[in-house]
């Protein structure tokens, strides 16, 4: 080489003339793509988007507002009900998205292709966890609006109940999606990750009394529950929509905010180094 | 373009085997700026493990790799913004359009190409407002090219584009990759059709079992050896070939020993072996030599 360094260092300040796009830019292009792309897939419209939305609409009708849970409170099954819709849309749309949808883009050469271009991977996970926000948000509001408009739940006006709602929601979106990461590289095909997934979510589901008053829980049942999180994102979303009488139908007899708090930290730490450890951008069998 | 001398892709020594299996085993290759190169060879002889360790997509276990100056293991976003990949069978982005994703991806650069242009020098115009799940074959190759060049690289990677192509798509194919050779972008390929090596490149190089066994310009290919012309001719019955630089002089000298009545040669061929048969001579030389290996253990 005869080129004195100056040369080559003029050269390369050329080049780097057009700038690469700045990261904060390339994750808004990702959340809207991401979110675009959601919307047009079928199966995680209705099975993320829709269905605790639907699901409150069927019990609500189903179990109405005959009996009082509480005598005297004039808290009624719809209002015990959406909060646990609640949480079940923030595990849907945060960990059962993310763990079918990076398992498909996995399998089908998505993350492959974009691996070579130059995009930053974490252009790529804001932009996951900016169409993980969106969906969420526009889900949880639709939930509110139905359970409002039309099982008549009352929405709570101070607040500290919205603050705890914030919290809650915002920590169990991120403990769920990184769950969601970590866990999409446990189905070996695209194929395989709805059937590997959505079991787990329905258990959860059961057990975490979403469906049911979790006080009516066998116990052990409820102590397994008290592993996971969306039992404790179903109670801190409790806490924000029901009288704080009800803390009686807790197990506990109280809301638990310190307890809830820790066990989803703990979930978000756990996620985030299990999925930084196992992430992969190629198929398993592709060397 | 770059004035450097160096080469665009670099390649000395390279290893990579997967348990047992060596995938490459010590291969050189070379590709000068504004050159395409066909790296040309049977299935599973090492192409695409190769051109995904220059990729940055796999360590190399040994060997010394330049992709641009830059070790790919190693390179960042600056780098990755000068290469284009198109990988092998994609079967992505289903539900988005022709438009959104090349509008997308060009994104990602510092300098694209205007994704309109590249969308109508593809030939993609008239589908750029369908959902790519419903574009063919051929159609869904054109659009990986376009997102292999949106970002305007200076190489190219193309991992067996045509692969299942019928022949009318692969000639289509084939002007497309043309008209980016025209504009100057070096373009590294990898194919097992002969024909492709052929029509496309400046310089084929042909890999078995992970070695490079042969490499020239496409009419070169071999040696001189490999491209002797063979003479066959019949004497009672009995049919004779010999193989010579000289097939001329030898008819000549075969119808004087003769001495026929009427001149000629009986059954008289002069066989000129063609591109295929150089290719299948060099790569079945290698496959029945690993054969004998194998079965010497």
């Amino acid at each position: 080489m005869t080129t004195p360094p100056t040369g080559a260092h003029a050269r390369s300040a050329a080049r780097s003339v057009p700038r690469l796009p700045g990261v904060g830019r390339l994750a808004l292009a990702r959340t809207a793509f991401e979110v675009r792309v959601f919307f047009r897939e079928r199966d995680a419209v209705v099975f993320v988007f829709a269905y605790p939305i639907l699901m409150l609409a069927i019990f609500a009708t189903v179990f109405g507002s005959d009996e009082e849970l509480i005598p005297g409170s004039g808290v009624y099954f719809p209002q015990y009900f959406l909060p646990g819709m609640v949480a079940t849309g923030v595990m849907l749309s945060s960990f059962q998205n993310l763990a079918i949808s990076i398992a498909a883009e996995r399998d089908d050469g998505t993350l492959k292709r974009l691996r070579s271009t130059p995009l930053p991977p974490t252009a790529y996970f804001l932009g996951k966890t900016g169409q993980v926000l969106v969906t969420a948000g526009v889900q949880t509001a639709l939930l509110l609006g139905v359970a409002a408009l039309a099982f008549d739940v009352p929405l709570p006006t101070e607040a500290g109940r919205w603050w705890t709602f914030a919290w809650v929601f915002v920590l169990g979106t991120a403990a769920g999606s990184v769950c969601g990461v970590a866990y999409s590289s446990v189905p070996r095909t695209g194929r395989s990750a709805s059937p590997v997934v959505i079991p787990v979510v329905l258990v959860l589901q059961f057990v975490s009394g979403v469906f049911f008053q979790f006080n009516e829980l066998p116990t052990w049942m409820q102590q397994v529950a008290s592993v996971f999180p969306l039992k404790w994102m179903a109670q801190g979303m409790r806490s924000v929509f029901l009288p704080d009488e009800a803390a009686v139908l807790e197990p506990s007899g109280s809301w638990q905010h310190g307890p809830t708090a820790a066990v989803l930290v703990a979930w978000l730490v756990v996620g985030l180094v299990v999925g930084v450890r196992t992430f992969r951008w190629r198929r398993r069998d592709d060397g | 373009m770059t004035t450097t001398k160096a080469p665009a892709v670099l390649v000395e020594g390279l290893h990579k085997r997967y348990g047992e299996k060596r995938a490459v085993d010590g291969l050189d290759l070379r590709v000068e700026h504004g050159e395409i190169v066909a790296v040309l060879g049977p299935n599973g002889a090492g192409k695409t493990t190769t051109v995904e360790t220059l990729e940055g997509f796999r360590r190399a276990d040994a060997g010394h790799v330049r992709v641009l100056g830059e070790d790919p293991a190693t390179a960042g976003r600056a780098w990755r913004s000068r290469l284009g990949v198109v990988l092998q069978d994609n079967q992505d982005l289903a539900e988005v359009t022709v438009r959104e994703i090349v509008h997308h991806v060009a994104g990602f650069y510092p300098a694209p190409r205007d994704p309109e242009r590249v969308i109508d020098a593809v030939g993609l115009r008239e589908k750029a407002a369908v959902r790519t799940r419903a574009l063919s074959g051929g159609q869904r190759r054109r659009l990986d090219v376009a997102l292999g060049v949106v970002g305007d690289p200076e190489l190219l990677f193309l991992d067996e584009p045509t692969t299942g192509f019928d022949p009318q798509a692969r000639h289509d194919f084939w002007d497309l990759v043309e008209s980016l050779r025209d504009e100057g972008t070096t373009i590294l390929l990898t194919t097992h059709y002969l024909e492709e090596a052929e029509r496309l490149a400046d310089r084929v190089v042909v890999v078995a079992h992970g070695r490079v066994v042969a490499e020239g310009a496409p009419d070169d290919l071999g040696g001189r050896r490999a491209r002797r012309a063979r003479v066959r001719w019949t004497v009672d019955g009995t049919t004779h070939e010999e193989a010579t630089d000289t097939p001329t002089a030898l008819v000549a000298r075969l119808a004087a020993d003769l001495r026929r009545p009427d001149g000629e040669v009986p059954g008289l061929q002069v066989l000129r072996p063609t591109l295929e048969d150089v290719y299948l001579g060099l790569i079945g030389d290698d496959a029945s030599r690993t054969a004998d290996e194998e079965a010497a253990r």
